[in-house]
């Protein structure tokens, strides 16, 4: 013991950065003004439908429940690839189970399968030692084979199943906000600048939501308030940041990390149910399509904050609920993008984060001259717009992103 | 409980193999030994479910999958994994997942297929310009993911996760009848015109197993190669170095960030070669939809339970080839031909799982020896 010991010594902290946040609300405001230009100038009205944002809600809430199970691994300390598997495995128990007990149990089935195997994730990396990226490679692998043992042996022996399929489910009721349309509806129609387009969209994320969506939404300051005021998102920060602190203090980051690893799980595994009884009716295989990845970017993309990965998975859902629609509507998500580059290049301006703006302006003036001169927008190019626009958003917003210290780096106790 | 559990299973371990110099030959087997046993088990648990008894099972394996035709069809299919495995491999070496390896091979066939379409050199021109042509375009795909890492710090994980979606927008722009792609009459599938007959690789007929891709011989040749530059050149020891102990390295005078770059393009150029088997040596000689996909999974697996090594990635490669091969007849007595899958990822789990319960007995007897040896230096190092 009286050896001298080489130990990593933890880099002096850093000043908190003092930069100017961009507020939830200039945010809303800014889609709030943008929305209704661009529909005018690329000539496409749909931009502000209520349709729109309807879809744009449904396609967010899974992202945006594989973003927050991301959320609680990361902030734990610990990279949780395997979201995509949990969410596959979780919408098929969610379907498995919604089949018999119908739809509010199809999203706790989806949470049950979640949680398991955000288990076995936990178990894998915390008792085993397991790489955790490799834990969760094999864990996305292993469900995608299991899932389809799992129909072949279920569902393909049912009436309208398949292996890849499961029989029609019904799904979580509907709500909309009473009185709403008697108001609404006539203004959207009405023609009034701004305030019609407004209406129209409000329309849509009012009217017909599933309770899932609004459970799901809900989840996100619930998740805020877990993690900054509660003793357990305490601790969990703690682990996050500096576990060997947390521990001597005598939080067991195995214990914190074992936890926070099932509720991440048991979110990936609800936006998997989600899929299967709100957002369609059927279980069908591929349906995941890559969310959980989408989840785990969002997590980056909102700099590890529930209101962030909110940002991010309601950005994924425009875009992707975008993709399914007309084509002028399209390259109004160039207007959109180069409008708000240029517009962040004047907000860093006044920041005084001079290099940063003027790449951000350069790409945004791009965009806006391809828009302008620009041959239209190939639909391919749509399919791919999330996946780009996650791409420029790492680019561009790295410096100012500011991950978990221990994110990644295997915990071990010193005398072990 | 796990961890207890872990400990007794250790301990016994220990009891078993304990001269040291055996043991790291041991560990290694035992490992193995381990993983499969518990795959096997796994295996054994669902055939059990379904009724169905071993002795069927290895009939209808040997009946079916391990014919001369099977052989050459396992042979052909390793040979495509095997490279998809190099490529996971060499970014493994420095903790990087390339991921990426399926938009990256993806985009490099493709374009292999346009070009081979579009030109007729002689065969001893035409094929090597079609491997570099894929190998070029995928290991610059797989350089901006390089340059997201060195320069920005973006984890390769999500940045090439974000390249295959683009990739496959990409291809699915440009293979469309009006651009580069071509529609036969009557036949709904889009997919590259047919490649100039010099392109066609021959394949290697070899006595008692049938013809063989062309790129099996290349495929050996650089899992030779890889073997010689990762253990026998500078690079190979800079890139062992800067993967396990970046700091050490760069006092060294590596840069660890050149060494991201370098080795994420290295597996982007071996990624480009992966697509080449099918489309050079298979008869269609397109790209099109029914193209393989996804096979950077397949590499990424057989790169771990090959521990990166170029023999047991081809053991994996392998491996996998037969489990897929038993798929088709294990369907034929009334067993899902999904448990393939299933005991795939079980093999990677256990050999993952048991080399790290291996490693921590290693790791524990190398400290053990190591502290034995302090305690005798000790009075000879103390100051008069």
């Amino acid at each position: 013991m009286s050896t001298p010991q080489l130990t990593k010594v933890a880099a002096p902290a850093r000043p908190a950065p003092r930069r100017r946040r961009l507020s939830m609300w200039w945010v809303l405001i800014a889609v709030a003004v943008t929305l209704p230009v661009a529909a005018y100038l690329a000539d496409a009205p749909d931009l502000t439908s209520a349709g729109l944002a309807g879809a744009t809600l449904r396609f967010s809430v899974p992202i945006l429940l594989a973003g927050l199970g991301g959320l609680w691994a990361e902030r734990s300390g610990t990279l949780n690839l395997g979201l995509d598997g949990m969410m596959i495995i979780g919408s098929w128990t969610g379907a498995f189970v919604g089949l018999y007990y119908g739809p509010w149990a199809a999203l706790l089935g989806g949470v049950v399968g979640g949680v398991l195997t955000g288990l076995l994730h936990a178990v894998v990396t915390l008792a085993w030692g397991v790489d955790q990226a490799i834990a969760g490679i094999v864990i996305n692998m292993a469900s995608i084979g299991v899932v389809r043992f799992l129909s072949s042996i279920t569902f393909a022996e049912k009436d309208g199943g398949s292996i890849s399929q499961s029989p029609a489910l019904d799904t979580v009721p509907t709500v909309s906000l009473p009185g709403a349309s008697w108001v609404l509806d006539p203004l959207g129609e009405a023609g009034v600048p701004f305030a019609s387009a407004w209406a129209r969209i409000l329309t849509g994320l009012v009217t017909d939501v599933s309770v899932a969506t609004i459970i799901g939404l809900l989840l996100v300051p619930v998740t805020w308030w877990a993690l900054t005021h509660s003793r357990f998102g305490l601790h969990v920060r703690a682990c996050g940041e500096n576990p060997t602190a947390a521990d001597s203090l005598g939080v067991s980051p195995y214990r914190v990390r074992y936890w926070s690893q099932a509720i991440s799980g048991g979110l990936a595994g609800l936006g998997g149910a989600y899929l299967v009884v709100a957002a369609s009716s059927v279980y069908r295989e591929g349906q995941v399509a890559g969310r959980g990845f989408l989840g785990l970017a969002t997590v980056l993309f909102g700099n590890w904050t529930p209101s962030g990965v909110l940002g991010g998975s309601l950005l994924f859902g425009f875009t992707d609920a975008l993709s399914t629609r007309q084509a002028a509507s399209v390259s109004a998500l160039l207007l959109i993008g180069g409008a708000a580059l240029a517009l962040r290049a004047l907000w860093l301006l006044r920041a005084g984060r001079r290099s940063e703006a003027w790449g951000n302006l350069a790409v945004g003036v791009a965009v806006l001259v391809w828009f302008v001169w620009g041959p239209p927008v190939p639909r391919e190019l749509v399919i791919v717009a999330p996946y780009l626009t996650t791409l420029v958003v790492l680019v561009v917003a790295r410096q100012a992103l500011r991950p978990p210290a221990a994110v990644g780096v295997p915990y071990r106790r010193s005398d072990e | 409980m796990s961890a207890r559990l872990n400990e007794r299973l250790e301990a016994l371990v220990r009891r078993i193999v304990s001269p040291p110099r055996l043991a790291s030959v041991g560990l290694h087997l035992l490992a193995v030994g381990i993983a499969l046993g518990f795959a096997v088990a796994v295996l054994a648990i669902i055939l059990a479910a379904y009724g169905t008894s071993p002795g069927a099972v290895i009939d209808v394996v040997g009946q079916y999958a391990l014919t001369s035709q099977g052989w050459t069809a396992m042979v052909n299919k390793a040979t495509t994994y095997y490279l998809a495995g190099l490529a996971a491999a060499i970014g493994f070496r420095m903790f990087l997942f390339n991921i990426g390896i399926d938009g990256q091979y993806r985009l490099g066939v493709f374009a292999a297929a346009v070009v081979g379409a579009a030109v007729s050199l002689p065969m001893v021109l035409q094929i090597p310009l079609l491997i570099v042509v894929s190998c070029v375009v995928a290991g610059a795909y797989a350089a901006i993911a390089a340059y997201l890492k060195a320069s920005r710090g973006v984890s390769e994980v999500i940045s090439t996760i974000m390249l295959n979606a683009v990739a496959t927008g990409i291809i699915a722009f440009l293979i469309s009848p009006d651009r580069l792609g071509a529609r036969d009459e009557g036949s709904n599938n889009t997919q590259t015109p047919l490649m100039a007959e010099s392109g066609w690789m021959p394949s290697i007929p070899v006595p008692g197993l049938g013809d063989v891709y062309g790129f099996t011989l290349l495929a050996v040749l650089l899992g030779v190669g890889y073997w010689l530059v990762t253990e026998r050149t500078r690079f190979g020891f800079e890139q062992t170095a800067s993967g396990e102990a970046p700091r050490a390295a760069l006092m060294g005078g590596t840069d660890p960030r050149r060494m991201i770059v370098a080795t994420m393009v290295a597996s982007g150029l071996i990624a480009g070669l992966v697509g080449l088997p099918e489309l050079l040596g298979s008869p269609t000689h397109r790209y099109g939809i029914g193209f393989p996909a996804g096979l950077a999974w397949v590499g990424l697996s057989i790169a771990i339970i090959g521990r990166n090594h170029p023999i047991g990635v081809a053991l994996g490669a392998l491996l996998w080839a037969f489990l897929e091969r038993c798929a088709l007849p294990l369907d034929l007595i009334g067993v899902p031909k999904e448990v393939v899958a299933v005991v795939q990822a079980t093999v990677v789990l256990a050999v993952v799982t048991s080399y790290q319960l291996v490693h921590g007995i290693s790791d524990r007897n190398a400290r053990r020896r190591a502290a034995t040896y302090a305690r005798r230096a000790v009075p000879v190092q103390e100051p008069a």
